[in-house]
């Protein structure tokens, strides 16, 4: 596989992944219009994995769904930040959002210069999208942040996720992410080594099974 | 024979799976339209990626094409040339009349929030000004929910993009 495929293919799994994360608060968040938010993003994300899995399938000669949901679990390339599951915790789940939003953005910017013209016009269709989870996360961040329990809160939890956020990254990206990051927030976050994105964490085994289990149980299906 | 004006005419019939008072031809997600020997090619903008209705929309324009005698051949175009700039100033009408506030125009860098707050938009059923943002997102992802604080009625706004 292309570097260029092995790079689509991290991003359309942490997307599919984090969509369903997000999802998970879907009739459980905190109030109706964050029910809505949080299912509208999840919607988005796995909408931008399809269209990545597309990509690389067009290389590997083989379908979106394939690479979705038959791949063995060892196979994914997510990042520990979006397999953990954080629900009823919403302090950690917006300070994951800001992160990973952030993150992505990075990401998005250095796609969008490739010289490859399907890759950087999908890169910027995918970031106008993207520019309103942007918007979301730094909306809530903010209001944590202006609250002195939400801000302890949101403090605890970025310094707890900081580790994950930094394994989302390379390292020729992630000092412009830092700064960035602690710039926002206005405080400083531990020096720690990046959690790796081959570890998976143990409740990425239950997430895989759920989310394939419609897939194995009627393989041939058409939705 | 079919020529290009009869697939722009039968595509302009098709109604957007979710908000069915506008076409696809309004919402401008066709790009292109080609005719060759019997074959008609489409080039077809997605409006949002995580559309459910894009896989509808491609099969209708297959049914469309396919009705009129000729080959059909939809091309899915999924870059940044789609924009709610893209559609029609009757879509936008058919829009305001449907209950949805239409899109303001794409701003030239990256859109903010506060640019959505202070970005005028009218309220749907009575006309003021005085409408506030309720949540970004919304039904689909095409949509955010405001609230018109004149006639107190909760409505929908297509999404910038």
């Amino acid at each position: 596989m292309s570097a260029h495929a092995d790079l689509l293919l991290e991003m359309a799994d942490d997307e599919l992944i984090l969509g369903w994360r997000n999802s998970e608060w879907t009739g459980i968040a905190p109030f109706l219009e964050e029910d809505v938010a949080f299912s509208s993003i999840a919607q988005n994300e796995i909408g931008h994995a399809r269209a990545l899995y597309e990509l690389v399938a067009e290389e590997l000669g083989t379908d979106a769904d394939a690479l979705a949901f038959d791949r063995d679990d060892h196979e994914y390339r997510c990042a520990p930040l979006v397999q953990l599951r954080l629900v009823p915790d919403w302090a950690r789940t917006i300070a994951r959002h800001f992160l990973y939003e952030t993150a992505d953005s990075f990401r998005l910017m250095l796609l969008k210069e490739m010289d490859d013209e399907v890759v950087a016009g999908l890169a910027a269709k995918i970031d106008r999208e993207e520019a309103y989870h942007r918007m979301h996360a730094r909306m809530w961040a903010d209001r944590l942040l202006g609250d002195p329990e939400g801000r302890e809160r949101l403090k605890a939890a970025l310094v707890e996720l900081w580790p994950y956020a930094l394994g989302l990254l390379d390292a020729e990206c992630n000092p412009r992410y830092v700064e960035y990051v602690q710039g926002y927030v206005g405080f400083e976050l531990p020096e720690v080594e990046p959690a790796r994105r081959e570890q998976h964490l143990d409740e990425l085994p239950d997430l895989l099974r759920e989310m394939t289990m419609v897939r194995r149980i009627a393989p041939a299906g058409q939705w | 024979m079919v020529t290009a004006e009869q697939v722009w005419d039968a595509l302009a019939g098709i109604p957007d799976p979710e908000i069915p008072a506008v076409s696809l031809v309004d919402l401008g997600v066709i790009r292109d339209v080609r005719v060759e020997d019997g074959r008609v090619r489409v080039a077809f903008t997605p409006t949002f990626l995580g559309c459910p209705a894009l896989e509808l929309m491609r099969d209708e324009m297959a049914g469309a094409i396919a009705g009129l005698g000729a080959e059909p051949e939809i091309e899915v175009v999924r870059d940044d040339s789609w924009s709610t700039d893209r559609i029609t100033p009757e879509g936008r009408e058919k829009l305001r009349r449907a209950g949805f506030a239409p899109p303001a125009p794409r701003p030239e860098g990256e859109l903010g929030l506060v640019q959505i707050r202070q970005a005028v938009f009218r309220c749907p059923y009575c006309g003021s000004t005085e409408t506030t943002l309720e949540n970004i997102f919304g039904p689909t992802p095409c949509r955010s929910i405001r609230y018109c604080t004149a006639c107190r009625q909760p409505f929908e706004q297509f999404k910038t993009i």
